[in-house]
């Protein structure tokens, strides 16, 4: 990037909120549904129809605004956003404009091990519109209101980023949060979790922000990345040959990767917001507060502290650990349940769970070895029924089935031979058979120790302990 | 039959002295008898004889309540399922409503009969019921004059005997201001005393619906059915609903009547003063105590209001688009040729110069100007009923400045137009209560008393109307030819 230029950030997100029902609406919000089967009167504005709030859609604003420790509105107004179009059926969206229910607050992101502070302007509610569906219809547009009045939270970011690294780690940080608090599932190419960037660039050390360019949905990582990149890059070739950026809304083509305009702000829409009189203004009292502070889960950055105090655990593991509430609660009841040492626990899930999961590419929550079943397997480890390399065989047979570790070291007779006189009886043997090693350790070769302890596992098929192996073998050798 | 109060209705259901399907036939025969009136927009004969049956069967059974099958009718506003709810439009000309109006839900449960759907000014925008899509209404008291509107149709139904009794809705006067030109009992509720779902909306933060009826004992029990909270109305307050039959009866000795300097200044009539003075005459009779309150805020009233509705009906008039129900033009272009011209046929001129005037107060540069303003004038008018209402336990006046005006007189001068609800618009702004009362007539045309109350005092209202009621029976009176 041309370092004769800075560039400025900020995001909007749209969460959407993981409410049964709508916002204003008893429907609905699950998704996929056959079109319009999820839009009940109040989604489809019929005449006479009227909004009510959702409370869960309240809450769920209230958790996100205390987890990013902004002031919570005690007084906020719903207010109507005008504009037509034919999958918004009021013609208006039900939003929050001049009092939005959360404030200020600030989130904390990390890029290239420099942690920064992002501010947050504020987050409001509002209803999601319907979708225009375009094809299909032989040019003729379908109308599908299912998603009409499903619940968001608007999500407006400072200015204060300044790269697209910036950007997505903001984005992904907030992705983790708001599935971290189960106020949104996170699913990008279900739209649940939504971006736009105001994009701007000015010359190094000016104070004055340049001109803004908005780029609409874009609809994920990689995407937003690549995304703002090509517009600094336009934006800076734009200025440097003379030009000047407009203010405008662009849309990025993720098959061409570049950006093109929308709309000019001439042609931008005057919402005209007015306050909904359908809907009293929210109250929140320190009462309600307090209720939803009893109930917030712990935040992950505190997760992360805790895990690395608590179980003696590396940034890495632990960054690994708490990267979804999901994988750490699964984490932490395989720790209870196995008894097992926190770190060997650490260990196998961020080894060979995860290695696992990716190859699959599945989710924690979708792994086909519960926490019950990997417990069961690191039980059978930490009580030297079967060794560490055993183990491994063993959660491949698990992968593949469904049987517990005790099952399938019953079954395949895996089980460790700890009886002293059969691991003798070998180690006698195996010395018998090799005289020439047995001279050369004991002129000082240490390294030939290690060729016995592999000829006494060969011949046990591994099922010895090589604790007592290792011990015995030292004894017999001396 | 039709003249009889719905007490006495219910009476000779219950004796047998009539049925509910000879008491629907006989109004169902009234109503095509004087069609003239063009009261109706929709008699839903064979619903109404249908539910007849129901409540005839119901009275048999002994689980009747006091309105089964007594005959009503709802303002065309209100939805009701599978029968048309035009709303007095073109745009809505089609539109077979899904779903009951939380207003029409209870009347059905309470075993009422539905005679049809009443004639309105147009999306409810009208002081005279000539911006109807379906033609004006007639005054039953001299049919070359308006009814009054919006709730027109309703106020000459039931004052020529094609209803007992009918909804209306009261955005600046709508229901008192047709009750007092037809000489009928009206009465405009607190702001969210009645459930406003399956009302279709004009201005929301002032819409109320509202009983239209002979007496104010009637109006007592239909308001019984009406009012209560509403889960599926934010708006709706959740208060308990008083008994309002019970307290009709109560002695006016020590009332405090103030009588606002405001109302009885230029541009009253002298024969509407006249009889307004006479109506306190006879509540002074009844021992009330008079005094002058003022409402120095009153002169903002109708400035405030028509920056304030028209901001409102511009956003909720926006889902009338042709895309989802109502009319769409014929062989749309594109989207804007859609929405342009379904627009553009489907509403009136009342209509669409008000949501002109309500985009245009909510365009950026002019929001605060004009929204932010009239709100705060808002807040005043409402101070000045709190403090007069605080002196003083209701305050009296006229509903109209003149009685029922002449069709086509007004309807070019909107402005004019606009200055006849000088005296009812603020108690919608400030959200009380407020009935019209037939107090007399002027020249041969009803006169109607307004009694303006403190919030949720309906009961006081009426009871206050029902009192003089009692030694009056102006509400009695029939028009020529509806005896």
């Amino acid at each position: 990037m041309n370092s004769q230029w800075e560039t400025v950030i900020g995001l909007e997100i749209h969460a959407q909120l993981a409410t049964k029902s709508k916002i204003f609406s008893g429907a609905s919000t699950a998704y996929g549904a056959e079109p319009n089967t999820q839009a009940c009167a109040v989604d489809l504005g019929l005449p006479g129809v009227l909004p009510v709030l959702n409370e869960d859609a309240v809450r769920k604003a209230v958790v996100f605004g205390m987890a990013i420790e902004a002031h919570i509105a005690p007084y906020s107004v719903f207010a109507r956003k005008n504009y037509f179009y034919p999958d918004l059926p009021k013609g208006y969206q039900i939003s929050q404009m001049e009092l939005p229910i959360v404030g200020i607050g600030h989130l904390d992101i990390e890029v290239d091990g420099v942690s920064k502070r992002i501010g947050i302007t504020r987050a409001h509610l509002e209803e999601d519109a319907g979708k225009s569906l375009h094809e299909d219809f032989h040019g003729l547009t379908g109308i599908d209101l299912n998603r009409a009045g499903t619940p968001l939270l608007e999500i407006v970011s400072e200015p204060e980023m300044s790269s697209a690294k910036e950007a997505v780690a903001y984005m992904r940080k907030l992705h983790e949060l708001v599935r971290y608090l189960g106020i949104c599932d996170g699913n990008m190419q279900e739209g649940s979790f939504r971006c736009d960037a105001n994009v701007s660039v000015r010359p190094k050390g000016q104070k004055e922000f340049g001109t803004r360019a908005e780029i609409k949905n874009i609809n994920s990582f990689k995407f937003v990345e690549k995304a703002i990149n090509h517009e600094i890059e336009r934006q800076i070739e734009l200025i440097e040959s003379g030009g000047k950026v407009v203010q405008e809304t662009r849309l990025y083509d993720s098959d061409k990767d570049e950006t093109r305009s929308m709309r000019s702000k001439e042609e931008a829409n005057d919402y005209r917001y007015f306050p909904d009189p359908d809907l009293l203004p929210v109250l929140i009292d320190e009462d309600f507060k307090a209720q939803i502070k009893a109930q917030l889960p712990e935040l992950p950055q505190a997760k992360k502290l805790r895990f690395k105090a608590d179980y003696n655990l590396d940034e890495e593991s632990a960054t690994l650990l708490t990267s979804s509430r999901q994988m750490a609660d699964y984490f932490e009841a395989v720790v209870k349940e196995s008894a097992c040492e926190a770190k060997i626990c650490a260990n196998w899930m961020t080894g060979d769970l995860l290695a696992a999961l990716n190859k699959a590419d599945l989710e924690i929550t979708d792994s086909p070895v519960s926490h019950e079943r990997l417990s069961g397997l690191l039980k059978r480890i930490s009580d030297d029924t079967i060794s560490g390399k055993i183990a491994k065989q063993v959660f491949e047979e698990m992968w593949q089935g469904t049987d517990t570790a005790d099952q399938i070291i019953e079954a395949k007779g895996l089980k460790q031979i700890t009886d002293t006189g059969a691991i003798e009886a070998i180690i006698d043997k195996i010395i018998a058979d090799n005289q020439d090693q047995v001279e050369q350790y004991r002129s000082g070769k240490d390294k030939v120790f290690g060729f016995f302890v592999g000829q006494v596992m060969k011949e046990m098929q591994g099922k010895a302990n090589p604790g007592e192996v290792n011990k015995m073998l030292k004894a017999k050798l001396k | 039959m039709h003249n009889k109060s719905i007490a006495e209705l219910a009476k000779g259901l219950r004796s047998g002295e009539f049925s509910s399907l000879e008491l629907t036939t006989a109004f169902l025969d009234r109503i095509k008898r004087h069609t003239g009136l063009n009261a109706y927009i929709t008699v839903a004969e064979e619903l109404a004889l249908e539910q007849a049956k129901a409540a005839d069967a119901r009275l048999a059974k002994g689980s009747a309540e006091l309105l089964t099958g007594i005959p009503i009718a709802q303002k065309d506003i209100f939805c009701t399922d599978g029968v048309k709810t035009s709303c007095g439009s073109k745009m809505l000309d089609n539109f077979i409503a899904p779903y009951d109006a939380t207003v029409v839900e209870k009347f059905n449960d309470a075993g009422a009969v539905m005679l049809g759907k009443l004639n309105m000014d147009e999306f409810a925008m009208g002081s005279s019921n000539e911006t109807s899509y379906y033609g004006a209404v007639k005054n039953p008291w001299d049919v070359n004059t308006v009814p009054g509107g919006s709730s027109g149709g309703s106020a000459a139904a039931v004052a020529a005997r094609l209803a007992v009794c009918a909804t209306g809705t009261d955005t600046g006067g709508s229901i008192r201001q047709p009750a007092a030109l037809c000489g009928i009992t009206g009465l405009k509720p607190t702001y969210g005393r009645v459930s406003r779902y399956g009302m279709i909306a004009y201005a929301s933060s002032l819409d109320q619906g509202g009983p239209m009826t002979h007496s104010a004992e009637d109006a007592a029990i239909m308001l019984q059915t009406m009012a209560g909270f509403d889960d599926k109305d934010s708006t709706s307050v959740d208060l308990p609903v008083p008994d309002y039959s019970v307290g009709l009866s109560r002695s006016l000795e020590g009332l405090k009547i103030g009588l606002p300097k405001e109302f009885f200044g230029e541009g009253l009539n002298a024969d509407v003063a006249a009889t307004i003075e006479a109506a306190i005459e006879e509540y002074r009779k009844l021992g009330a105590k008079v005094t002058e309150v003022s409402m120095p805020s009153l002169r903002l009233a109708i400035p405030a209001y028509y920056v304030i509705a028209p901001a409102e009906c511009s956003a909720n008039l926006s889902r009338f688009d042709g895309v989802r129900f109502g009319y769409r033009c014929e062989n749309p272009a594109d989207l804007t040729d859609l929405y342009t011209r379904s627009r553009g046929e489907g509403f009136g001129k009342e209509v669409k110069r008000r949501i002109l005037m309500g985009t245009y107060a909510l365009s950026a540069g002019y929001y605060d100007a004009y929204y932010i303003k009239a709100q705060k004038i808002r807040r005043l008018i409402s101070d000045d009923f709190k403090r007069a209402l605080s002196e003083v336990d209701v305050m009296m006046g006229p509903v109209t400045p003149s009685t029922a005006f002449g069709i086509g007189e007004k309807i070019g001068n909107p402005i004019e137009m606009y200055l006849s609800d000088i005296y009812t618009i603020a108690i919608n702004l400030a959200g009380v209560p407020a009935m019209s009362v037939p107090a007399g007539f002027a020249k041969g045309l009803p006169v109607g008393l307004q009694i303006i109350g403190n919030y949720f005092t309906e009961d006081r209202l009426l009871n206050i109307a029902h009192q003089y009621q009692q030694v009056t029976n102006w509400h009695q009176s029939a028009p020529k030819g509806f005896e």
